[in-house]
C-alpha cells in the first residue's frame, strides 16, 4: 500500500457537520431520473408522460450508443418531462407505486462475480443503466463503454466540507461493495485502485481488507479525496486516448446489488447538512429522491439554498428538487440577504477566511456558518499564489487558468489540463481573491480541448 | 438608484462608479451563481487594505521625519514630537493627497472607458508614489509621475494585473529621468524652507548639507567610506548616519524609505497575512548581502569607493528596505512561480547594490533593480513553465510510445 501525504488543501471550517447517525427518510412522493447530469452526451427520451415503468426501465438512451440507457430508480408512473433550455432534458419524474415492480436482471454469488466474462458484465451495467455511475478522464464526461480503460480509481472517503461519511454508506453493505469491486475489476485492462483515509485510524475493513484492488492511503486536507487529485498521484493520465474510469463508493454499492440481488436496489446513503439543517444528520433513501422528503421539517426558515452535492461543487436545486445521482450529499446553507456595512474595513472577527487578513483566521478553531454572498466583487487575476496553496498536484494553476482564456491548445495540455476537472480546483474558487469563476474556466478549457484540439 | 447604473439606465457608463462604492460600502451583495456556493472573505479590497495598513509604519514615521530633518537643519537637537509631525505632515499630506487625487480620476477614465469594475490596486499605487518620492517634490511633477506612473505604467498593458513594471515605480523613474534635478542631489531630501506653516525661525546650520548617507559615501575621495560616514554631520551635530540611527530611519531620504525599521515592521504585517511573498524578500536580501560582500572583499585595495559600505550598512541606506517589502513583492509585476520568486528576489537584491555602488551617476540602485527584474520576471516565468511543461509532453511522448 503506498502512502501520499499532502500538504497543499484546505478543510473549511463549516457549521452542520452531519452526525454520524443513520435514520430512514420517508419514501419520497416522487423520485427523478436527471439527464443533464451525465456530462458529455446527448440524451434521447424513451417514455411519454403516463406511462407506466418498473425499477430498472429504460427512460432514456444516449443518442449515439443506444445500448447505454439510463433506467427509472423505482417503479412508478412518468409523472413529468422537465424540459429546459434549448429543450434541453432536465429530470423524467416519476410518482412511485406502491407494487414497486422490477425489471429482473441475472442474479450471480459473490464467487461467481469474480469470473464473469468482460463483455457479460458490461451487457448487465448498460442495460440496468448503472453503467453510468462510472466517469471517464479526460474530460469528466460519463463514460463510454465502447472504450477499455486502462484502469478504475475509486476514492473511499469524501473530504469536500459537510460530506457523507463513506463509513457509514459502506456499513450494511460491506458485501455488496465487494461485490461491485469485483464487477469493476473485470472492466479495465488495469487495476481498481482504492484510496482510503490516511488520517482515519478506524477505517472500515470494507475498505481497509478490500480484495482486488491497489489499496492507497491518502493523508491530506480536502482536496484529497478529490480522486482526481489521486491519479495525479498513483498514475497520472498521460494523454488524450490514456483513458481512466472514477466512481464513489455509492456507485460500487448499488452495482454490487445488481449483481448479488439481480434487479436494481435503488438505496442510498446520503448526509444531509449545512448551517441551515436542523439536526445535520445521515438519511438512507433512493436514487434521485425529491429533496423535500429528506429536508421537511429539518431546515430553518429565511431564504435558503439547496445544493445536491458539496458547498463547492454542488448543483443548486429548488426546494422541491430532486437528488443527483452522483454526490452523497445534501446541503442547505442560507441565502445572502443583507450586507455588513464596510465590512471589508472591520477587523471581521465573525467572517469566515483562510487567510490572515481577517483576526478569525488568526485565531481558529471556530466554525463557520457563512452564506452565499460572493464576497467582493469580480476583479482581474492577481498572482497571489493562493491557488498553490490549495491545489496538491504538480500543477500551475494560474497558468493553466491563463492558457485556458487565450485558448492555447498546447499550452492547455503541456499544463495538464487532462488531469483534471473542475472538481479539483473548487477550492481554488473559494480562495480566490478575485472572485474568478476557476471551475467554469476549466470546463471551458476541457470542452475546447474536447471538441477542438 | 442601481437600475440607473445598471444596462439601459440613465448612468449605465457610470457604472464602475456605483460598483466602487456600493463595493467599498457593502462589499458587494451579489451572490454566487454557479461553481462554489460559499467564497472565502478576503477580495482585492481586503488585501489592497492590508498592504495600505502595512505601509502606515513608514507613513506616519516619513511624516515625523520630514519635520525631524528640518528642525535638525536648523540646529535644534532636539525638535519636539508634534513640532515634527506638524511640520511633516504640511509637506507630506499634500502630495499623498494629489497623488491619490490625480490617480483616481485616471483610474476611473479607464474603467469607464474598459466597461470594468474599478480596481484596488490604485489604493496601494496612491499611496506608495508619495512615499518614494523626496519630501521636496513640486507637488505638479507628483500629479504627472502619478499619470505617468498609472497610464503608461498600468493601462496601457491593460490594467491591474496585466502591468509589467511596477505603477508605483514606474512613476517614480519617470520623475527620476524627467526631473533629475529636483529628485537627486543633495539639495531635496531635507525640507529646509522655513516660512510656511510649521516654521520656529533660526537659521541654517553653517556646513550644512542635505546629503544623504548614500550620496556621502559617493562623493568621498581622501576618506575610507565607512569612516566618512560616521563623521558626517557630527561636528555641527544636524547629521548621524550610524547604524542605529539609519535602521530608526532618522536620516534624509525620500518620504516613506528611510526607516528600515518601520519597513520590518510592515513586512511582519504582510508575511504574518500572507499578502506578501517571503520568498521574493528573502531572496532579495540573500542576493543583496552576497553582492555587497564580494564588493566588500574587492574594495580591500580601495577603501575610499562605495563598494567599501559595509554589509549591514547597505541593508538600511536608501530604498532597499522600502523596495524590498513593498515593491520587490508587488504580485503582478514580479516572477510568479515559486522556484521564478526565488531567482527573481535573488538578482533584485544583487543588481540593487551592484547599480547602487558601481553606477557614477547615481548612488542608489533599488528603484532601477526592481524595475529592470520587472522586465525579466516574466523570462524567468517562461522558462520555468517551460520546463514544466516539456517534463509533462515527454511524459506523454514516452506512454504513447510504449502503447
Amino acid at each position: 500500500m503506498a502512502d501520499f501525504r499532502l500538504k497543499e488543501g484546505y478543510d473549511i471550517p463549516l457549521v452542520g457537520e452531519p452526525a454520524d447517525s443513520v435514520s430512514a427518510a420517508p419514501r419520497p412522493a416522487t423520485v427523478a431520473l436527471k439527464p443533464g447530469e451525465f456530462r458529455g452526451v446527448k440524451v434521447r427520451l424513451l417514455v411519454d408522460e403516463g406511462d407506466v415503468v418498473k425499477a430498472g426501465s429504460p427512460l432514456a438512451c444516449v443518442k449515439s450508443r443506444e445500448q447505454q440507457v439510463f433506467t427509472a430508480p423505482m417503479a412508478g408512473t412518468v409523472k413529468a418531462v422537465v424540459r429546459g433550455a434549448r429543450r434541453a432534458l432536465m429530470e423524467i419524474v416519476i410518482k412511485p407505486d406502491e407494487a414497486s415492480d422490477a425489471v429482473s436482471f441475472r442474479q450471480h454469488d459473490a464467487v461467481a462475480i469474480r469470473g464473469l466474462a468482460r463483455d457479460v458484465v458490461l451487457e448487465q451495467l448498460l442495460q440496468s443503466g448503472l453503467f453510468n455511475v462510472f466517469q471517464q478522464r479526460p474530460f469528466g464526461n460519463v463514460a463510454d463503454p465502447a472504450v477499455t480503460p486502462r484502469s478504475i480509481f475509486v476514492s473511499a472517503f469524501d473530504t469536500a466540507p459537510l460530506a457523507a461519511d463513506t463509513a457509514l454508506i459502506v456499513q450494511g453493505n460491506e458485501a455488496a461493495f465487494q461485490a461491485g469491486l469485483d464487477v469493476a475489476s473485470q472492466l479495465a485492462s488495469g487495476k481498481v485502485h482504492l484510496s482510503v483515509d490516511g488520517r482515519r485510524f478506524d477505517l472500515p475493513k470494507a475498505f481497509s481488507e478490500a480484495k482486488n484492488v491497489e489499496l492507497h492511503r491518502f493523508s491530506g486536507p480536502h482536496p484529497a479525496g478529490c480522486v482526481g487529485v489521486q491519479i495525479h498521484h498513483v498514475d497520472p493520465i498521460k494523454h488524450r486516448r490514456d483513458v481512466v474510469w472514477t466512481t464513489t463508493v455509492q456507485g460500487l454499492i448499488l452495482i454490487g446489488r445488481l449483481f448479488l440481488e439481480g434487479r436494481y436496489v435503488p438505496d442510498i446513503t446520503i448526509a444531509l447538512s449545512g448551517s441551515a439543517v436542523t439536526a445535520p444528520k445521515h438519511y438512507r433513501t433512493v436514487v434521485g429522491a425529491n429533496i423535500a422528503s429528506i429536508t421537511n421539517g429539518n431546515v430553518e426558515h429565511g431564504e435558503l439554498r439547496y445544493i445536491s452535492g458539496d458547498v463547492l461543487t454542488g448543483t443548486t436545486s429548488t426546494p422541491d428538487g430532486h437528488l443527483n445521482m452522483k454526490p452523497s450529499t445534501l446541503t442547505v446553507i442560507p441565502e445572502a440577504t443583507e450586507s455588513e456595512f464596510l465590512g471589508w474595513a472591520l477587523p471581521g472577527f465573525g467572517r469566515l477566511s483562510k487567510y490572515r487578513t481577517y483576526p478569525s483566521a488568526v485565531l481558529g478553531g471556530k466554525k463557520f456558518a457563512p452564506d452565499t454572498k460572493l464576497n467582493g466583487g469580480h476583479r482581474a487575476f492577481v498572482a497571489t499564489g493562493y491557488y498553490e496553496q490549495v491545489l496538491p498536484m504538480d500543477i500551475y494553476p494560474m497558468y493553466l487558468l491563463k492558457s485556458i482564456l487565450a485558448q492555447d491548445f498546447d499550452e492547455m495540455e503541456g499544463l495538464g489540463i487532462l488531469e483534471v476537472t473542475e472538481e479539483e480546483f473548487a477550492l481554488c474558487e473559494y480562495a480566490c481573491p478575485s472572485k474568478v469563476n476557476v471551475q467554469q474556466i476549466i470546463r471551458d478549457g476541457l470542452d475546447l480541448v474536447e471538441y477542438d484540439g | 438608484m442601481r437600475p440607473d447604473f445598471e444596462k439601459g439606465g440613465k448612468f449605465e457608463k457610470l457604472y464602475p462608479l456605483f460598483e466602487a462604492k456600493e463595493s467599498f460600502t457593502f462589499v458587494t451583495r451579489d451572490r454566487t451563481k454557479n461553481g462554489a456556493h460559499i467564497r472565502d472573505a478576503l477580495d482585492t479590497k481586503r488585501m489592497m487594505s492590508t498592504v495600505i495598513v502595512a505601509l502606515i509604519p513608514c507613513m506616519l514615521f516619513g511624516i515625523y521625519n520630514v519635520g525631524y530633518q528640518h528642525f535638525r537643519a536648523y540646529g535644534f537637537a532636539d525638535p519636539a514630537l508634534m513640532q515634527c509631525v506638524i511640520k511633516g505632515a504640511w509637506h507630506v499630506m499634500p502630495i499623498i493627497i494629489v497623488s491619490y487625487g490625480v490617480g483616481g480620476i485616471w483610474e476611473l477614465i479607464f474603467a469607464v472607458a474598459r466597461k470594468h469594475e474599478l480596481n484596488e490596486g490604485f489604493l496601494v499605487t496612491g499611496l506608495l508614489v508619495p512615499l518614494t518620492l523626496p519630501p521636496t517634490t513640486p507637488l505638479w511633477m507628483v500629479a504627472v509621475g502619478v499619470s505617468f506612473g498609472v497610464v503608461i505604467g498600468k493601462e496601457v498593458f491593460g490594467g491591474t494585473g496585466m502591468n509589467v513594471f511596477n505603477p508605483a515605480l514606474t512613476a517614480r523613474a519617470f520623475i527620476f529621468f524627467a526631473y533629475p534635478a529636483a529628485i537627486s542631489g543633495d539639495k531635496c531630501w531635507r525640507v529646509v524652507e522655513n516660512t510656511t506653516f510649521g516654521a520656529v525661525g533660526g537659521t541654517i546650520v553653517d556646513g550644512f548639507s542635505g546629503a544623504t548617507p548614500l550620496l556621502v559615501a559617493s562623493t568621498t575621495d581622501t576618506m575610507a567610506v565607512a569612516e566618512r560616514l560616521a563623521e558626517f554631520g557630527q561636528a555641527t551635530g544636524y547629521a548621524d548616519f550610524s547604524w542605529t540611527q539609519s535602521f530608526v530611519g532618522l536620516i534624509p531620504g525620500s518620504i516613506g524609505e528611510t526607516s528600515a525599521l518601520c519597513c520590518l515592521i510592515g513586512a511582519a504585517i504582510l508575511l504574518i497575512t500572507g499578502v506578501g511573498s517571503a520568498r521574493i524578500m528573502i531572496g532579495v536580501m540573500i542576493g543583496a548581502v552576497c553582492m555587497a560582500s564580494l564588493l566588500n572583499a574587492i574594495s580591500i585595495s580601495a577603501p575610499t569607493s562605495m563598494m567599501a559600505i559595509p554589509v549591514k550598512q547597505h541593508l538600511v541606506y536608501g530604498g532597499f528596505m522600502f523596495g524590498l517589502v513593498y515593491m520587490a513583492t508587488d504580485p503582478v509585476s514580479a516572477a510568479q512561480t515559486a522556484i521564478g520568486k526565488w531567482i527573481y528576489g535573488f538578482l533584485v537584491g544583487f543588481l540593487a547594490i551592484l547599480i547602487r555602488t558601481i553606477n557614477p551617476a547615481y548612488p542608489e540602485g533599488m528603484m532601477l533593480a526592481i524595475l529592470f527584474m520587472n522586465a525579466f520576471a516574466p523570462l524567468i516565468d517562461y522558462f520555468v513553465i517551460a520546463a514544466h511543461m516539456k517534463k509533462r509532453m515527454r511524459r506523454s511522448k514516452e506512454s504513447q510510445a510504449y502503447a
